[in-house]
């Protein structure tokens, strides 16, 4: 056997898996999207349907606060975890990178634990300002839900960045005179700027399709992914589904291929 | 060790900019960097610290920057000020990195004039002063130039034009052409040089070549394994070399053992008359000699009181180098202008200036 | 040379840095707690119990074991469409394997939702097969396949495999041989190191999980988003803490892992 055949025979099976429970899928939905009664018209309708669009806005809104939220404070205890050594660094290290294989649904539980009905943060207000404050299945549930999932995954890429940020021009602002306020606004952070792109596309990309959260959670607010899960199950309307999940894909993989532009192939996963 | 401390006061310039007391670094995992050095640079004075990697050179640049902290019990001064507890942001130093240390996010002109944007200094004081910079470091036409642009030579500009723009007390250099292939580095060892005499600015600069130390430096301080093994002008430490390895590390050397009596060396191919001034104190017995390539000329063998056998020779283009054998207990290494034809195998007299043999303690080291 | 102000903005950062943590760790301990507490709201003073995880088992052991099995099916599935696959893209080098792996790798773009009910329009008519767990399985074979992959390719690149390659052929042994006693041992760290992500992510997977399960075929999170709406939380919590159990040695082990692989100097 000659070594192109043996590459080609390598190949066999990936071509299988992929074109029939991958590539056959995808087309499939695209062709069902454009065959409900609206036709092809079902992809603007993320855009001109009243109903829609609001859903989506929400979900750009979420995600956006998502990331944003997340950046901040990724950079925040990044920096500060990759600058100082302290006895019980490594255990606090492990604390905030523990919840990345968490799958949505959990995290949707870990904010009913926090905030739900007889949630810890409600039991301590109750206590210390007798008015029992349950969030979890509003907006700010789902907020504390999406920074839940998003910080562990952000904070592990932008310590990456800080490690292999050049000492040489942090000490060269400071030879000039910089203080350590005026080093992170001039030299730090513009060179973690690819890090923040990268990783806030990542995350932002996450939100966006999260779905398991919001499903625990089961708030009044409709994001993108409940949407197209109900009206696939309940309102069985499956173009509809199948063009909204197209569109979703679609922008979901611009923002990723976005992110690998400025920063590497970082993983992005469960949600 | 009179030898070593003389020259450790600058005579230059007027009053001491910099003086350092007894500043030692051991780092946190127990590396002893700097043994305690104490010095004293005059004004406008360039002083180069040079030697191998890990002698301490950067270590003590650093300390005089600020970017590290001396051992309990050094002392920094600056003009007189005691600026050890002092940060570096304050100090009011120049910095040249190895790697130039520009900021990406910045371009030629942001960068140079960054020191004096934080000092508030206003816009067109600014401007004027960054066209200054830009005029006396030949970089005209790259103001706008983002740092990726630029070649090595010109970041090196770049970076020296940020570090003088705020008018530094002291100016520290990194190796700053190490970064650099040789030929260019040549070119910019003339142009530093004229730079820094046209500042008159304090300069320590930090080198492992011997010959940008000589090229560049009032005083050459070299150093090995954390501790100052002779300080002195170019020329003292070339040709009065304190001890064996100041000798090989700065230009080459051929390190003999003799007998050494009655005012004349005894070595395997014949005697060597050595003057008087050459003698460290009243030595007799076996002694080290230290005499340069340059110093040897090669005459005809019959009635030489010294003579050899050509080993090797090879052509380095202005001149050729020579190793004889059967002279010494080793090669010795001498330098033969093109004129004379020599090759591997011919017999070969030598004559050395008995000025020019220099005498070492006789330690290995 | 630290002043004051340092060890003050060294406290807030830590202050700041600890409550984050406790965000994401505090919940996490209650609901282990709240597993093994006879009654939540009264708390550890109520006593601990293994009730709750008794009942978790009663009402969920066939959640458990479908999950291991659907994960190491996964496994298998990736490993011999995987690593072959890996191989020959790593080998080729050119246009076409960076469109390949561009495609392997799209379904994590995607959401999940989105490829469910991709394979539910196709392959839903086709009853046997949608009712089985093998269903399931394809969903989570084409997710956790470029994990795989990736991570195999990293380790050729790294060793260079490809000299490896020819040295092997130079000295006689056919493409296969070459795979099996040379390409194979030495993409070990790799395909042990995806080997821990495609379990790990197949036993936590949700997304594509919740549209493709029956009430025949649910995993461990599909009864988990169950037990969350109908059980008592500390049912729930029990099941939680069954999950981390399961989950928490994978992610110590790759972790460990990658610090093993980074001080053989295999990552940067």
């Amino acid at each position: 056997m000659s070594k192109k055949t043996f590459i080609v025979l390598c190949f066999v099976p990936l071509a299988i898996l992929v074109t029939a429970f991958f590539v056959l899928p995808m087309a499939r939905l695209v062709i069902v999207g454009a065959s409900g009664d609206k036709g092809v018209s079902a992809y603007a309708a993320i855009l001109l349907d009243p109903r829609y669009r609001t859903t989506l806005i929400n979900t750009v809104l979420l995600a956006a606060a998502t990331t944003a939220a997340t950046l901040v404070i990724s950079t925040i205890s990044g920096i500060f975890l990759q600058r100082h050594r302290f006895p019980g660094r490594a255990f606090l290290i492990a604390m905030l990178t523990f919840p990345l294989a968490f799958p949505g649904v959990v995290v949707g539980f870990m904010i009913i634990l926090l905030a739900g009905r007889q949630g810890l943060i409600g039991q301590v207000t109750l206590a210390l300002f007798h008015d029992k404050q349950v969030f979890a299945y509003s907006i700010q549930g789902l907020f504390l839900g999406y920074l839940y999932f998003s910080i562990p995954r952000v904070i592990l890429t932008i310590m990456a960045a800080v490690e292999k940020l050049d000492p040489s021009l942090e000490e060269a602002a400071r030879a000039l005179g910089a203080g350590p306020w005026r080093v992170i606004r001039d030299v730090v952070l513009p060179a973690l700027a690819p890090a923040f792109i990268a990783s806030g596309a990542i995350a932002f990309a996450t939100a966006m399709g999260a779905f398991g959260t919001a499903f625990t959670l089961a708030t009044d607010i409709d994001v993108l992914p409940m949407l197209i899960y109900t009206e696939f199950t309940l309102s069985t309307n499956f173009a509809m589904a199948a063009a909204l999940s197209v569109s979703l894909g679609l922008v979901t993989w611009a923002i990723l291929a976005l992110a690998r532009s400025f920063g590497g192939n970082t993983v992005a996963a469960a949600g | 060790m009179s030898d070593q401390q003389s020259g450790q006061n600058g005579q230059y310039g007027h009053g001491v900019a910099l003086s350092i007391e007894g500043c030692g670094k051991t780092f946190a995992d127990g590396t002893r960097a700097l043994e305690p050095v104490t010095l004293h640079v005059a004004r406008g004075e360039t002083l180069v610290l040079l030697g191998p990697s890990g002698c301490g050179k950067t270590t003590l640049l650093r300390i005089i920057a600020g970017l590290e902290s001396p051992d309990p019990g050094g002392r920094l001064l600056f003009n007189e000020a005691d600026v050890t507890r002092v940060p570096i942001e304050r100090r009011n130093v120049g910095m040249v990195f190895q790697s130039y240390a520009l900021f990406p996010n910045m371009d030629v002109s942001g960068n140079i004039g960054y020191g004096l944007k934080i000092r508030g200094v206003s816009e067109s004081d600014r401007k004027a002063r960054i066209a200054e910079l830009v005029a006396l470091t030949g970089i005209e036409g790259l103001e706008h130039r983002r740092v990726d642009q630029l070649s090595g030579g010109q970041r090196q500009r770049v970076a020296l034009a940020r570090a003088v723009a705020a008018r530094p007390s002291v100016l520290l250099l990194d190796e700053p052409l190490t970064a650099l292939d040789a030929a260019l580095r040549d070119r910019l060892r003339g142009e530093l040089n004229r730079l820094l005499r046209a500042l008159g600015i304090t300069a320590i600069y930090v080198t492992h070549d011997q010959a940008e130390a000589m090229a560049l430096g009032d005083r050459v301080v070299v150093m090995r394994k954390g501790a100052i093994a002779q300080i002195g002008t170019p020329r003292d430490i070339y040709f009065a070399p304190a001890n064996r390895f100041v000798a090989e590390f700065v230009g080459a050397a051929n390190i003999v053992e003799a007998q050494c009596d009655a005012g004349a060396l005894t070595l395997l191919g014949g005697k060597l008359p050595i003057a008087n001034s050459a003698v460290n104190g009243h030595i007799n017995g076996k002694v080290f000699a230290m005499i340069r390539p340059e110093s040897i000329r090669v005459i005809a063998p019959d009635g030489a009181a010294l003579s050899g056998e050509v080993d090797s020779v090879s052509f380095v283009g202005d001149r050729q180098r020579a190793s004889i054998g059967g002279v010494a207990g080793k090669l010795i290494m001498v330098d033969v202008p093109n004129s004379i034809a020599i090759k591997a195998g011919d017999r070969v007299g030598l004559a050395v200036d008995p000025a020019s043999i220099r005498l070492l303690p006789g330690d290995a080291s | 040379m630290k002043t004051t102000r340092d060890r003050l903005i060294f406290a807030a950062q830590l202050a700041f840095t600890l409550l984050v943590a406790a965000f994401l760790i505090v919940p996490a301990v209650l609901s282990m707690m709240a597993g093994v507490t006879v009654n939540y709201f009264l708390g550890i003073k109520s006593g601990l119990t293994l009730q709750w995880v008794v009942q978790v088992w009663e009402l969920y052991s066939d959640t458990i074991f479908r999950s291991f099995l659907i994960a190491f099916s996964a496994l298998a599935v990736t490993l011999v469409v995987g690593v072959p696959a890996a191989y020959a893209l790593h080998l080729r080098n050119d246009r076409w394997s960076r469109a390949v792996e561009e495609l392997i790798t799209l379904p994590l773009a995607i959401p999940g939702l989105a490829i469910a009910l991709a394979l539910l329009l196709t392959y839903g008519g086709f009853s046997d097969f949608r009712r089985s767990w093998l269903f399931i399985l394809v969903g989570h074979a084409v997710f956790t396949l470029p994990f795989m992959v990736r991570s195999v390719m990293a380790v050729f690149a790294a060793i260079d495999v490809k000299t490896l390659d020819e040295g092997a052929s130079s000295l006689g042994a056919s493409p296969w041989r070459r795979f099996r006693d040379v390409i194979v041992p030495n993409a070990r760290p790799g395909i042990l190191a995806g080997s821990l992500m495609v379990v790990t992510l197949s036993l936590g997977e949700f997304n594509l999980t919740w549209m493709l399960h029956t009430p025949l075929t649910k995993t461990l999170p599909v009864g988990l988003a169950d037990s969350y709406a109908s059980m008592r939380l500390e049912v729930a919590s029990a099941y939680t803490l069954v999950f981390f159990v399961m989950i928490i040695p994978l992610l110590t082990a790759m972790q460990i892992f990658a610090g093993y692989r980074t001080a053989m100097g295999l990552r940067r």
